[in-house]
């Protein structure tokens, strides 16, 4: 780890402007960061902690929605009495990521900002080749070992996976992210690779992300997020799907659904394919996993990713099934 | 009260409160308390003034040379004071490891030119702050020449390797035995490459207090060997070299050896007059040492149609680097588990651009018995034969490849008892025929064994005037209760309370001990602790009989020694002290060791204790000694996923006496956890292209979490075994692991009807 400047913001407008200076870097929990500092791929010249910055930690649910900020903890917002209700897919998807104590350092902000795993990425002293360090310097996951590697949204530059959990239920819920000069609907927060893997959102210099509003619906207050993965706890997932779902007034029929799929793709995934084949349909197992194969639509597997195109459509059927009551 | 009226434990491990002194009770771990409040000092925590850090530069290719490495930016950056590489370093005198292998040439420098391995050790930088030499560490630029590695045996080029002698082995006629068998199978099993990842990573602090006098605070599981290969390296005698080691966080068999990095941080203590500390970062772990070579094996079973074994062929293969043979002995339970009256049994080693493995727990046993229980599990199958009825059919009456009698075998009472609390009897054979909503149930079992190992200890006691004890040797605790028994031992023998009896370990000034490895360091020490204890006692009865000043002179012909006071059977006792205080002393020390009676040299008797002469040394016995069990496993796969989760764990052992039923059954319980790791999540994964390992932090190589760990009922069936040690236990830290993965595959196959040949079983081996 290199040498770097540390400074302190005390308002958001100050470390807007510090930010402005290439080579300077937000620091909120570190967990992304300085992980990836000790893999020598991010190397900071400044870093500037936001955490002291003031009314970035609420959250607050009402009517309309939640609004998280920015720097509220993934444990604290995971256990909040009104997000586990309204929201639950919000609330599983933060304890099924990371560790407890990754969890207890983690922000929200910085959960979004996560980056990903691909060991090739994260290995700059053995693999100086990766088009997400250094663009045009080439893919070295490309034909080698990539049973972690994305399926969907990838480019013939980089098929690096995007790793969190809890875009893919605010992907699935419809969140915005609110920062310091904007409001962007997550689906276009997200960037996918194409010949530029090294942009993965499209915040601007100095741009910080101050809150995720989550707006209310039936389909939240009806969701579930379901993470599969070799190991029960702190491994990423091989396939997951946060689904809401609203049903009409005969509880059979489908009025609302949302599903997005999380380790599968280079971004958060918005399946509106299967989101469109159920919407007016009964439910019933084999209209939902039917319908599911539509997730995996334009998929491509790597060498030894192929097993999550099958995955995805069955843990997509699964969540549906859950939040629809069939056992 | 004799220690060999400890009756038998049937029951749970834990709780076995019958014992009739100090040794065979639960007692709580003597280093408990202080690691719980983080008073224990680790290697790398001792307050040593003035250290400088050293970092560690692994190269970055498979194969090659390396042409140039320009130190002068590092140099030049703050606070370095030394780069090291194979063109500066200070050279040393080479040591052979446990294997046998020894550096070639006159002399040995641990950073490579020629480059057999990615990550091997290529330079080190040290400077004034951790900080400062990693930043300098980044500067280094490396030139190298990459020339076309091999990485693992599953690339073509690697080819069929050689074969090792000592492993081929054949009795009977295997081949025609199996031709003219009714039943037959076979099958290839294969297991990745496993670490050894101690929550403590590697390193070390070393001081040379003087040019030819040096101490050394490192993690070992060996102080004696440690101390020796650092003489041998530096020309000094034994006795110039301390190595300090009282708390070890896990070695599992990679904490015993002279490692580069090791010489490393020692040249650059040498160089620069400085104490010098260095840590493995836990990515580097992963290269600087070896863990579990990557194994295939090829079983043939041919069997009567009653289930009796008539032929067994066993063709195996393991990984070894292209520099060094290590020899991951695959036959080890191929050969006597059960009665195979017609066997053939032979094993290549295969080198590869990887660094050279080594011992991981319960190296050999573990991945033979994966293959063969698998194999067994499977052949159970094809004669329809539920599984614990076909290993009982095949039941040995001997040990078949040392025609030896067992010391002790209570496995057929290990499938009773577990089998039975498991309720193995309700199992129905059929795979799929299991399940709970969408969850596929499967039961599987399979039998775990260590052979009993051993070796010469040595131990020192000291009696004090106010009646307590110390016990001392230079043996280790890493974690696994050495401590503990030992003061149990004495405890029992000098009848005193647990809580008077010190212990002293891990350093090389105390008495001499051979490696904690091979769960051999329990029986040994015990029996090391044990006889010295009763010297020691012994004394103080001649002392109290005999001194003109004692106040017991000649009161009977013999006294006893119990509660902290001395005295006759009738009549009155004093006090431990007030005996001592009269004779004029303030205590009373004892040293004796376990080595067979004989007129040694002191080189001879440190060479039994730091080289594995010690084992060569103990006269060969007409028993064969193993430890067993048997694992009873319930794994639930979900239908749509794949995905599997152990669900329930009974295992039933038969290692003899417990010394401490508390500590055995957390041996017994890290071991299947660890298992649980090997069967469904470990796996070290290599760039088939340059030999990096991919994997290489403990997100991506997977252990098994809290999460991922049922509950587990071990059951003690072990009866003291006075053939197999002095004291009557038998192997214990390694024996649990063994047999796990294939009891766990097993279950998979019921649960699923897919037979997975190849860990670890993943999803995606079962969508």
């Amino acid at each position: 780890m290199n040498d770097f400047d540390y400074l302190r913001a005390t308002a958001l407008d100050e470390a807007s402007t510090l930010a402005k200076t290439p080579g300077t870097m937000f620091l909120a929990g570190g967990t992304t960061l300085i992980d990836l500092a000790k893999c020598g791929v991010e190397r900071p010249g400044t870093l500037v902690d936001i955490t002291r910055l003031p009314d970035l930690s609420a959250v607050t649910v009402d009517e309309a929605g939640a609004t998280i900020g920015a720097l509220a903890t993934m444990s604290r917002v995971a256990v909040d009495a009104a997000v586990t209700e309204r929201y639950p897919a919000v609330s599983e998807a933060l304890l099924l990521a990371a560790s407890a104590q990754l969890r207890n350092m983690a922000t929200i902000g910085g959960n979004l900002m996560q980056r990903t795993r691909c060991a090739y990425f994260r290995d700059p002293a053995g693999y100086p080749a990766c088009n997400k360090r250094m663009p045009g310097s080439g893919c070295s996951a490309l034909e080698n070992v990539t049973r972690d590697h994305a399926i969907l949204g990838t480019s013939d530059q980089c098929i690096a996976l995007y790793p969190g959990d809890l875009s893919v239920a605010l992907t699935a819920l419809g969140a915005t992210v609110r920062t310091t000069s904007r409001e962007i609907p997550i689906a276009r927060f997200f960037v996918e690779p194409g010949d530029r893997p090294d942009r993965e959102t499209v915040l601007e210099r100095g741009e910080i992300v101050t809150a995720v509003h989550v707006p209310a619906s039936a389909a939240a207050a009806n969701s579930t997020y379901l993470k599969v993965r070799d190991r029960q706890s702190y491994e990423f997932a091989a396939a997951s799907a946060a689904v809401g779902l609203e049903l009409e007034e005969d509880g059979r029929t489908i009025r609302d659904i949302r599903v997005a799929l999380g380790g599968v793709a280079t971004v958060p995934w918005r399946a509106e394919a299967v989101e469109a084949a159920l919407r007016g349909r009964r439910l019933g197992e084999t209209t939902i996993r039917e319908a599911s194969r539509a997730a995996v639509e334009g998929a491509r597997s790597w060498y030894a990713n192929g097993y999550k195109i099958e995955l995805a459509c069955r843990v997509v059927a699964r969540a549906i099934m859950e939040v629809g009551g069939i056992k | 009260m004799s220690l060999t009226d400890s009756p038998a434990k049937y029951g749970s491990v834990a709780g076995s409160e019958t014992a009739s002194g100090p040794l065979g009770r639960a007692a709580l771990r003597g280093d408990g308390s202080l690691k719980v409040r983080g008073a224990a000092t680790y290697a790398l925590e001792q307050p040593v003034e003035g250290v400088l850090h050293c970092v560690l530069v692994q190269s970055t290719i498979g194969a090659g040379r390396v042409a140039a490495i320009d130190r002068s930016a590092a140099e030049a950056a703050p606070g370095v004071r030394l780069v090291l590489d194979a063109g500066n370093s200070l050279t040393l005198a080479p040591m052979p490891d446990f294997f046998g292998n020894t550096p070639p040439g006159d002399s040995y420098v641990p950073f490579a030119r020629e480059i057999s391995f990615n990550g091997e050790l290529i330079a080190a930088v040290v400077a004034d702050t951790l900080e400062q030499a990693r930043a300098a560490a980044a500067l280094l630029e490396v030139t190298y020449e990459e020339a076309r590695s091999v990485p693992t045996f599953s690339d073509p080029r690697a080819g069929e390797g050689r074969a090792v002698d000592a492993m081929t082995k054949e009795w009977g006629e295997p081949d025609a035995a199996f031709a003219e068998a009714p039943v037959r199978i076979e099958a290839t099993y294969e297991t990745p490459r496993e670490y050894n990842l101690p929550i403590e990573p590697h390193g070390l602090i070393v001081h040379f207090e003087a040019d030819d006098r040096l101490t050394i605070y490192e993690p070992t599981q060996w102080v004696d060997g440690t101390a020796r290969n650092y003489a041998g390296w530096f020309g000094l005698s034994f006795d110039a070299v301390r190595i300090v080691s009282p708390f070890i966080g896990g070695g599992f068999g990679s904490k015993a050896q002279g490692l580069p990095h090791s010489a490393a941080a020692a040249i650059a203590a040498k160089m620069l007059g400085r104490p010098v500390k260095l840590a493995v970062t836990r990515p580097q772990t992963f290269t600087a040492y070896g863990g579990r070579p990557a194994t295939r094996q090829t079983l043939r079973l041919g069997a009567a149609a009653d289930g009796r074994l008539l032929a067994l062929d066993h063709d195996a293969a393991s990984e070894t680097s292209v520099t060094g043979t290590f020899t991951e002995t695959l036959g080890i339970v191929t050969k006597m588990m059960y009665a195979v009256p017609n066997l053939s049994s032979r094993q290549n080693v295969v080198p590869v651009n990887t660094v050279l493995p080594g011992p991981f727990r319960a190296p050999g046993k573990n991945p033979s018995a994966f293959a063969f229980e698998c194999a067994v599990d499977e052949l159970a199958v094809e004669l329809g034969m539920d599984p614990v009825d076909l290993r009982r059919v095949n039941e040995p009456d001997h040990d078949f490849e040392t025609g030896k009698p067992w010391s002790s075998r209570r496995l057929l009472k290990c499938y009773d008892v577990a089998g039975e609390a498991f309720g193995w009897a309700g199992r129905n054979p059929a795979p799929r025929s299991m399940r709970e909503g969408r969850q596929l149930i499967g039961w599987g079992m399979a039998v775990g064994t260590h052979p009993v190992y051993a070796a010469p200890g040595e131990a020192t006691v000291r009696l004090l005037a106010n009646g307590s004890v110390e016990v001392s040797s230079s043996a280790i605790d890493m974690g696994t209760g050495t401590y503990t028994i030992l003061a149990q031992t004495a405890a029992d023998v000098l009848g005193v309370p647990v809580e008077k009896v010190t212990v002293r370990l891990g350093d090389s000034r105390l008495g001499r001990a051979p490696v904690a490895g091979g769960s051999q360091l329990a029986n040994l020490m015990t029996a090391a602790v044990h006889k010295t204890a009763l010297a020691a006692r012994d004394e103080l009865v001649t002392l109290g009989l005999t001194d003109p000043n004692s106040p017991l002179r000649d009161q009977a012909n013999t006294l006893t020694v119990a509660d902290g006071r001395i005295g006759a059977s009738r009549g009155g006792a004093i006090s431990v002290g007030e005996l001592l205080a009269a004779t004029g002393r303030d205590h009373l020390e004892v040293t004796r060791d376990t080595l067979p009676e004989a007129d040694r040299t002191p080189e001879e008797r440190q060479r039994m204790f730091s080289t594995l002469a010690g084992r060569g040394a103990l006269p060969d016995l007409p028993v064969s000694r193993h430890s067993f069990c048997a694992h009873f496993i319930e794994v639930r796969v979900d239908e749509d996923f794949g995905t599997i989760r152990v669900s329930r764990v009974v295992t039933a052992f038969d290692a003899g006496r417990l010394y401490n039923p508390k500590l055995a059954e957390s041996q017994f319980k890290g071991g299947i956890v660890m298992g649980i790791g090997m069967a469904l999540l470990e796996e070290g994964v290599t760039d088939p292209r340059n030999g990096r390992i991919l994997s290489s932090n403990l997100a991506d190589y997977r252990i098994a979490t809290n999460a991922d760990v049922p509950e587990i009922t071990t059951i003690s069936v072990g009866e003291p075994d006075y053939d197999a040690t002095p004291l009557g236990g038998k192997a214990v830290g390694e024996l649990s692991i063994v047999g796990v993965a294939p009891a766990i595959a097993n279950a998979v196959y019921h649960a699923t009807g897919r037979r997975v040949r190849s860990l670890p079983i993943k999803l995606d081996d079962l969508l």
